[in-house]
């Protein structure tokens, strides 16, 4: 197996490898396989190597190195990277390249780590299975008939196959979790207002954040403390800082909450057991375990679906042909005619993908006059009691642990054609984006076939390094993390 | 002979004097090459984040002040969203359900025998402002550019309820707003540059069969002078009482129609009617977050209230002496005329003299010159000087404005001009020579002067006469008393 992010740091700063080393085996193993997993959008190998050069010339003049210093990132392509193109997974921006980077790229890059790439996803973070790309689905390394899940599939898929040892991705409702359970490796969602948005394309803007995803807690914990903090670009980015842990020797005495609303039919047999085996591990530690309870989590998917969607509606106006991206060719016709309204509803049309003209219809419907108060207006007071119920539960417990998907990958093309079932996906990640609160999914087990399934811990608001924590304790006692695919090997 | 009464609302939109535009640090300079003061955010480009420029807040918040509205806790943003190319977000930050002033009012000052008029406001909010299109009719291709250099440009949106009653009041409350604007420096409100820029809702309450009927409400769009609003307020009080008695529809019974004036045509046109308007979709922008309006810090921006027309008509009517006329003329002549105006009386000038010299000789070689009083050649503390000399009898009148010609070209302090043009204040030198050699002559009348018989003095003021037959008595009497109790 490859190195972590930390042993890549380690090794590149004690000399053991170089820079130019690391991101040639990384370009090396995307050249080889990527054509099996459609991982890369965007392989942005000159400015990788660039970076390598530079930082090795750094380390023989032994200037001060950075806390990621030759770590190779893939980045999911919802984030903007200057002069590397970011296509969102859409066709209407498939020749764009921004001129500005994101404030995490910013961060990375002060921190040394090296980008090799943009990674494939729903388009504008818009799924479940990673199936609506414009650019053709991820292959999930477990299964190559399964689905990476959705949205930062590309994002979990080149960490789950070792091609690099960190990635970013972004949630608006469980889009790094989920396809972190549905590949094997760890995904942290932050706490909302935690990790600056600016340069992240937004989809639903009250409820995203970036987040980093690796094998290992360790590694993710080490992408938090450089991505974290406050940034005068984004107004929503908090100036509280992220709480240190209590957890970081034992776990004797952590209360940890267990949801009955979770323990519903939907729930695969495998999951359900390698929970309880997760709780009895913790139990072993000294955890114990409190029932908690969340009333109104059952509206969750519907309360995120219209939240998300209205402001998606919005988000998305500006990809109108008219200032970037695609545009319609269509014959003017002055002012006087409808060339206009013409060029806007034939480069939507050609320029985005049935899911995304979806949600931008029930958000604009869910938004309209006369439709507003029942939809977003009800939702975002289910948002509220949610937040609500969250809080009460945090009176008695520490974290709380249950489910981070109700089923194992599933088939590519299987749920393509029934949305709401796709929706359901979601049912356990939703919940944390629409309280704002932490939440990190980490591997706990495989089916037999090997498939890998995933938990989820739910933190208090800038409690994030507690989660990291908690799982960097279960990873030191069990090797779930240690398994890897070998879809890859031929 | 039909008895009607016109009703009129106006929507007044003003750009704020802020260096920065509302979400970005771009320039609000106008005339700049075209796209040029634009950056990431303004250009909407995706994953962009607004970043709220307090300045307007302060601006927005005096401005609310001023026009005795209530500011509230906490003010927030909504998004307006439609689709124009000059928008390239695809929709507008604005303020919905939680603008950053409530209610208020502004009086208008009462002419010769009127009452005064109140007029209410609704509210005022602050909005970012939409780029220009340049529709190229001469290409014969019909393109249109889009310039976004104004994009993002800080507006605020001051409502008023429907409680103006004929086109020359709704031009006085133009006046008196736009006035009011000025003097707190809110805005400064150039119409050609697009700096203040007015929307009316305008419908007739018309006398039928002693009962009062209200016609349907007409928004006229794109008025950009006061003479435009006045004309436009005119015709359409004229349109829609011809309309009303040609078809007798009634308010509600069709749907809110749009007008647009056409200056040149002087005319107002069908834009569209409201039934097939956008629907905006308002709803909270979550990329910024409520605003909290510290109670104290809103107290400590009353102190600019002292800047109101009102206020400063009062001081200068009521504490200098002025006539309301002519506090009056001077409010209306600007902030900078007041701030001249009051640092001339600062330098020992009368307050009717300098009043008199702003109205006339001042005005109009600013004029001449092209220039506005802040960069008027003459400082106000000279000019106070001069007027204060010529005050004391120094000068003559016409000395005076022979002073004010040469420091006008020339500039300098009062007495290098007094030198130059050769003009002879009496000689101070010379009147004291002549007072000590007097002091000297008549110690007895000094000594009864110093013992408190003033009038003593008399005696050595013949005498000085007969010393230099051109001596001023006056002058001489004064200088001797003043040399003599100061020893
Ligand atoms: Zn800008």
């Amino acid at each position: 197996m490859s190195r972590t992010a930390l042993e890549s740091r380690r090794a590149f700063a004690e000399g053991t490898v170089t820079a130019t080393e690391l991101v040639e085996t990384c370009l090396n193993t995307i050249e080889r396989h990527d054509a099996k997993l459609n991982v890369f959008l965007t392989v942005a190998d000159e400015q990788a190597r660039r970076q390598a050069a530079d930082l090795d010339r750094r380390r023989d003049a032994k200037e001060p190195l950075g806390p990621l210093a030759g770590v190779c990132v893939a980045v999911k392509d919802l984030i903007s990277t200057r002069d590397i193109r970011t296509t969102c997974g859409s066709r209407i921006l498939e020749k764009y390249t921004p001129v500005f980077d994101a404030t995490v790229i910013d961060r990375l890059k002060q921190a040394d780590a090296i980008v090799v790439g943009k990674t494939n996803l729903d388009e504008f973070g818009m799924g479940s299975s990673n199936e609506n790309s414009a650019y053709g689905r991820v292959a999930n390394p477990w299964d190559l008939d399964r689905v990476t899940g959705g949205s930062s599939g590309g994002a979990a898929a080149v960490v789950a196959a070792d091609f690099v040892p960190l990635s970013l991705g972004t949630d608006t409702g469980g889009s790094i979790r989920q396809p972190a359970a549905f590949c094997g490796v760890v995904g942290l969602k932050p706490t909302y207002g935690s990790v600056s948005r600016y340069g992240m394309v937004a989809y639903a803007s009250s409820l995203e954040q970036i987040g980093p995803m690796a094998r290992t807690a360790a590694d993710c914990r080490a992408a938090l403390d450089v991505l974290a903090g406050h940034d005068d670009k984004d107004s929503t980015c908090s100036r509280t800082p992220l709480k240190d842990s209590s957890w970081n020797q034992s776990l004797k005495g952590l209360r940890v909450g267990w949801v009955e609303e979770h323990w519903t039919d939907g729930i695969s047999e495998g999951i359900a057991a390698a929970l309880r085996s997760t709780r009895e591990w913790l139990e072993g530690q000294g955890a114990t375990f409190v029932p908690v309870s969340l009333p109104h989590a059952r509206y969750g998917i519907a309360a995120y679906y219209l939240l998300a969607s209205s402001e998606a509606s919005s988000n998305l106006a500006r990809f109108d042909g008219a200032h970037y991206g695609l545009r319609a060719n269509v014959k003017a016709e002055g002012r006087s005619g409808n060339g206009l309204e013409q060029m806007y509803s034939q480069s939507r049309e050609a320029g985005l993908g049935p899911e995304v003209k979806r949600r931008i219809l029930l958000g604009t419907f869910a938004l309209s006059a006369g439709y507003a108060e029942a939809f977003y207006g009800k939702a975002s007071r289910v948002r509220r009691a949610i937040q609500q119920d969250f809080l009460e539960a945090f009176q008695d417990v520490d974290v709380i642990l249950g489910p981070t998907t109700p089923t194992e990958p599933f088939r590519a093309g299987e749920k393509v054609d029934d949305p709401l079932a796709m929706y359901l996906a979601d049912v356990f990640t939703v919940l944390a984006n629409l309280a704002g609160l932490p939440a990190i999914s980490f591997p706990v087990g495989f089916t037999e076939h090997p498939l890998p399934l995933g938990a989820q811990l739910i933190g208090r608001p800038f409690e994030d390094r507690a989660l990291l924590d908690i799982v960097e304790r279960f990873q030191d006692d069990t090797d779930w993390h240690l398994r890897r695919p070998s879809s890859l090997n031929s | 002979m039909v008895d009607y009464e016109l009703i009129v609302g106006l929507e007044v939109h003003v750009q704020l004097n802020t260096q920065t535009k509302l979400f970005c640090g771009c320039s609000t300079l106008f005339g700049q090459d075209p796209n040029t003061a634009t950056c990431p955010v303004c250009l909407g480009h995706p994953g962009a984040l607004p970043v709220l420029n307090e300045e307007a807040i302060r601006l927005a918040v005096v401005t609310g002040l001023a026009l005795n509205g209530s500011i509230p806790p906490v003010t927030r943003w909504d998004r307006k969203n439609y689709f124009y190319p000059d928008l390239p977000k695809g929709y507008q930050i604005s303020q919905l359900d939680h603008p950053v002033v409530g209610g208020g009012y502004l009086d208008l000052p009462a002419a010769e025998g009127q009452e005064p008029r109140r007029i209410r406001l609704t509210r005022a909010h602050l909005e970012e402002d939409a780029g220009k299109s340049l529709h190229d009719e001469t290409s014969g291709t019909g393109d249109s550019r889009i310039d976004l250099n104004r994009a993002g440009t800080p507006l605020l949106e001051i409502v008023s309820e429907p409680d103006l009653r004929s086109a020359a009041e709704a031009k006085q409350y133009l006046s008196e707003l736009k006035l009011l604007l000025e003097h707190l420096q809110v805005s400064d409100c150039n119409m050609e540059q697009g700096s203040l820029r007015v929307d009316a809702n305008v419908n007739l309450h018309v006398m039928v069969d002693g009962e009062r009927v209200a016609t349907p409400i007409v928004e006229i769009k794109n008025l950009n002078s006061f003479r435009a609003v006045e004309r436009a307020l005119e015709y359409e009080s004229q349109r829609q009482l011809a309309a009303f008695l040609a078809d007798g529809k009634r308010i509600g019974q069709v749907p809110k129609q749009t007008r647009g004036w056409d200056d040149a045509a002087q005319i107002t046109r069908v834009q569209r009617e409201k039934e097939e308007s956008a629907d905006y979709r308002y709803f909270p922008d979550p990329d910024l977050v409520p605003i909290q309006l510290a109670a104290d810090w809103v107290e400590s921006l009353r102190a600019r209230m002292s800047h109101r027309p009102a206020e400063i008509r009062q001081r200068l009517a009521g504490d200098l002496g002025l006539s309301d006329y002519d506090a009056g003329v001077l409010v209306a002549m600007g902030p900078a005329c007041i701030a001249y105006f009051e640092q001339a009386i600062a330098a020992g000038g009368d307050a009717k003299r300098v009043s008199n010299w702003l109205q006339q000789d001042i005005t109009r070689s600013a004029s001449e010159l092209g220039v506005t009083l802040d960069q008027f050649p003459v400082p106000p503390a000279v000019l106070g000087e001069l007027v204060a000399r010529i005050g004391a009898g120094e000068f003559t009148t016409a000395q005076g404005k022979d002073l004010f010609q040469h420091l006008l070209s020339q500039g300098g302090s009062v007495g290098e001009a007094a030198e130059a043009i050769g003009i002879e204040a009496v000689d101070e030198s010379a009147l004291d020579e002549l007072c000590q050699q007097l002091i000297a002559a008549h110690p007895q009348v000094v000594d009864d002067i110093r013992g408190g018989k003033a009038q003593a003095v008399g005696a050595m003021i013949g005498a000085a006469r007969k010393i230099d037959r051109n001596a001023d008595p006056g002058k001489v009497r004064a200088r001797l008393l003043e040399l003599i109790q100061s020893t």
